[in-house]
């Protein structure tokens, strides 16, 4: 468990290092998951080093963005002010998102090949 | 003395791990889908704060702290993705294009439908990533200057609805493979998704949580490109 999370931690930190260092705008933690991804790959990492602490983090995964969900608290008064552009793109998108992603795979999928 | 004790990480972590762990007892107790442990938590702390008129900095002392795990788990998502790979190389062809295809319809029509409704940059640009799972929608909303706390809240929010839609609205759309509808509903709502997906069907359930970790990364790299044009 802590040689998993201090692996986790570890490529965190490689991730945000090359993420501040080059000023891409993208998270330090999606890279060291890129990273991560390499390294099993490449069997640099074996499994059972980061299974245990990994699957932990994953079956728990609801709870830690709990604190995330209270900050909105900060923020109602702007909510309130803009909550119907909020409301209508976050409802309309959601449904046009499963409509494009799930009519495009329906048609590619290996098994509907001759299907309609 | 116990106005002091309100200020140490003991409350914030305390107050979330008592709260989510009550949520989680009345989800699998009433099987209600709107009953989402995660909606329930939130607005069940919030609730409390503002009764008690505790300040949210008192608050974050803990909740921090139950924050900083996102992190290290967005890092744990590479887990199930390299767990899987041979499902997505076997399938690559649907999964890759129907997944892009679902991160620029999100970016595209969630950021764009606000602005054209007159919301405010701040509001243009924390709608950007409110498909993908939250702790990578935080880290690229913070990179790119939208507010965190309402990105999160938005992120919740769409993952619910999708869980609670998701498989009724694709099945009358006409999509019968199990492995779209997971793409479809995991691209849409990510995590909270994926759990009701599971509910439904297995290999659904598998190819939501793909969604998740590819979403993700693809959205990650997308919404920077796609906000050069908007500014």
């Amino acid at each position: 468990m802590v040689r998993g999370m201090a692996l986790l931690l570890l490529f965190q930190f490689l991730g945000e290092v090359i993420s501040r260092g080059t000023g891409w705008p993208i998270p330090g933690n999606v890279l060291g998951m890129v990273l991560l991804l390499i390294a099993l790959a490449r069997r640099w990492v074996k499994v059972e080093w980061i299974e245990e602490a990994a699957e932990f983090l994953l079956a728990n995964l609801a709870l830690f963005f709990v604190p995330a969900g209270v900050g909105v608290m900060m923020y109602f008064d702007l909510i309130a002010g803009e909550w119907l552009p909020i409301i209508l793109a976050t409802f309309i998108s959601t449904f046009v998102v499963m409509a494009v992603t799930g009519k495009i795979a329906d048609r590619l999928e290996p098994e509907n090949k001759d299907g309609p | 003395m116990i106005s002091g004790l309100l200020q140490t990480p003991l409350f914030g972590v305390g107050l979330t791990l008592l709260v989510y762990a009550l949520a989680q007892w009345l989800y699998r107790r009433t099987h209600k889908i709107l009953l989402n442990p995660v909606l329930v938590s939130i607005a069940a702390i919030i609730l409390i704060l503002l009764s008690c008129g505790i300040p949210y900095q008192d608050y974050a002392q803990g909740g921090d702290l139950v924050l900083f795990l996102l992190g290290p788990s967005v890092v744990a998502l590479a887990l199930p993705l390299y767990q899987r790979r041979r499902d997505i190389l076997k399938r690559k062809k649907s999964i890759f294009v129907g997944i892009a295809a679902g991160a620029v319809a999100s970016i595209v029509s969630a950021s764009g439908l606000a602005y054209l409704l007159g919301g405010s940059r701040l509001v243009v640009l924390s709608l950007a990533p409110k498909s993908v799972t939250t702790p990578i929608a935080i880290s690229i909303v913070e990179k790119i200057g939208g507010l965190a706390p309402l990105t999160a809240a938005l992120v919740v929010l769409t993952g619910c609805l999708g869980a609670v839609c998701g498989p009724e609205f694709c099945r009358k759309l006409g999509i019968r493979s199990p492995v779209a509808t997971g793409l479809a509903v995991g691209t849409a709502s990510h995590g909270i998704g994926t759990a009701r997906m599971l509910e439904v069907d297995r290999l659904a359930g598998a190819a939501a949580g793909l969604a998740i970790g590819l979403n993700g990364l693809m959205t990650t790299f997308l919404v920077p490109c796609l906000f050069v044009f908007f500014q």
